[in-house]
Formats: structure tokens, sequence, C-alpha cells
């Protein structure tokens, strides 16, 4: 009985990531983490590693559907697919080197505000 | 000139995606508040250049026993049928709609963010803050 209640669960907890990451373009993963630690029980390092296995296909499948209705452009995407994989490997590499709760809240005030700019 | 706009946007967007914040979240607004992207481009180039970091990352995981793939198939295949639902129902709204939808959508992020910030700050304070990686990417 519990199993049945934790796959629908995470059914659900699905379809609200995927329809996220489908409408807008990203953020799936930040929706797939908490539920992996809440639903399905995951040690949080191990829930963001999952996350992105679960958010792979979802962005691939998603990515398809805007290349179909001509949203690309070579320099734009060979530009920042160089400067993300740079970007994300110093990243990775300063993650130990600072408090990542207070980097948390620093970001969340950037994120805020990029927020407010975009609505207005 | 164009291309090392980009690039910087990418590298911005990378760095905090690989401290653990939200890749695509950040790199989302970058492109269109300050490189003047089209909110819809934003959004596939975001999904594209998630592909490649997510495979070299999970070959990382993988490698370190990070990986527990246990039920996620459950998941994984509603979250895929809905992204593509929801990718064909972004098409018919204006850039400008799309744009203040995931002002929004950024606002609760952010807010949940500060949340688990907050938390995280408290429950360091008495021990070592190994939990890490409760913060979002």
């Amino acid at each position: 009985m519990a199993d049945i209640k934790s796959k629908m669960e995470m059914l659900g907890a699905g379809c609200a990531a995927g329809a996220v990451n489908g409408v807008f373009g990203g953020g799936g993963g930040m929706i797939v983490v908490p539920l992996l630690t809440a639903v399905g029980k995951k040690p949080p390092l191990v829930a963001h590693a999952t996350a992105i296995l679960v958010i792979l296909p979802v962005s691939l499948a998603s990515a398809i559907v805007y290349l179909i209705n001509g949203w690309f452009d070579t320099e734009l995407f060979i530009a920042v697919c160089l400067g993300v994989i740079a970007g994300g490997f110093g990243g990775a590499k300063m993650l130990g080197m600072i408090s990542p709760s207070a980097a948390t809240i620093a970001f969340a005030a950037v994120m805020f505000a990029a927020g407010i700019r975009m609505i207005i | 000139m164009q291309f090392l706009v980009y690039f910087l946007a990418g590298l911005a967007g990378g760095f905090l995606g690989g401290m653990g914040m939200g890749g695509g979240t950040v790199l989302i607004p970058i492109l269109t508040v300050f490189c003047g992207v089209s909110q819809h481009l934003a959004q596939s180039v975001n999904l594209l250049t998630f592909l490649p970091m997510a495979v070299i990352s999970l070959r990382v995981h993988v490698k370190n026993g990070l990986l527990d793939t246990k039920g996620v198939i459950w998941m994984a295949v509603p979250a895929t049928v809905l992204s593509v639902v929801g990718g064909i129902f972004v098409q018919q709204l204006t850039g400008g709609m799309l744009r203040v939808g995931f002002g929004v959508f950024l606002c609760l992020l952010s807010i949940y963010q500060f949340y688990t910030g907050i938390h995280g700050l408290i429950a360091g304070k008495g021990k070592k803050e190994s939990s890490a990686q409760e913060a979002d990417w």
C-alpha cells in the first residue's frame, strides 16, 4: 500500500516538474531535488545527483519542441554552451570554499530582484 | 563582440549552476535582462546547454556512487510527457507574457531559497555545514 502511495506521489511530482521545465525552459531540477528527498527518501547529495538524471530526458524532450518551433541561434548556442561548461567547472570547484547557506540567501536576493524586473 | 557577451552570460550562469544554485533559472534572466535575448530563445538555449553539462556531471556522480535510480522512472516518464505538453503550450504565448510568468516563477523560487538558506544557517550553527548540498542547484 505504502509503495503504491509513494509511486503515486512520485508520479504527481514528475508531472509538476515536467510542466515547469517545459513551460519555463528550466527550473524543473529545483522542484525535483526537494521531492526526491521528501517523497523518494533520498539523502540530499544523492537527490541532487539523481535530479540531473530525471531532468536529462525531460530537457531533451522539451528542447526538441522548442527547436521544431524555430527557437535556435547558432552563435548564441555555441557561446553560451562554452561559457556554461567553463563556469560549471569553476563553480563546482568553489563549492566547498563558501558557506552554502549564505550563498543561497545572497543568490535568492538576486533572483528575487531579477524576477521583479521581469514582471514590471 | 556579441559572442563574448553571450559567453560571459553562460560563464556566470554555469558558475552559479556548478555551485549548486539553479543553473537555468540564473542563465535565462541574464540572457533576457542583460543581453536582450527573447524569452523563448533564452529558454531554448538553456534547455540545450543543460544537456552536455548534465552528461558530464552525471559521469562524475556515477563514479562517486551518488546516483540512486530506484523509483525515479515513476517521476521521469510523466515529467518527460508533461514537459512536451508544456513546451507546446508555451509556443502559443507571446514573449512578454512568458517573461512575466517567468518573473513570477523566479520570485516564488527565491522565497523558497530564502527559506532553505535561513534554515541551513540555523541548522549549521550547532554543527558544521556538512549538509552543504541541501541548498538547491
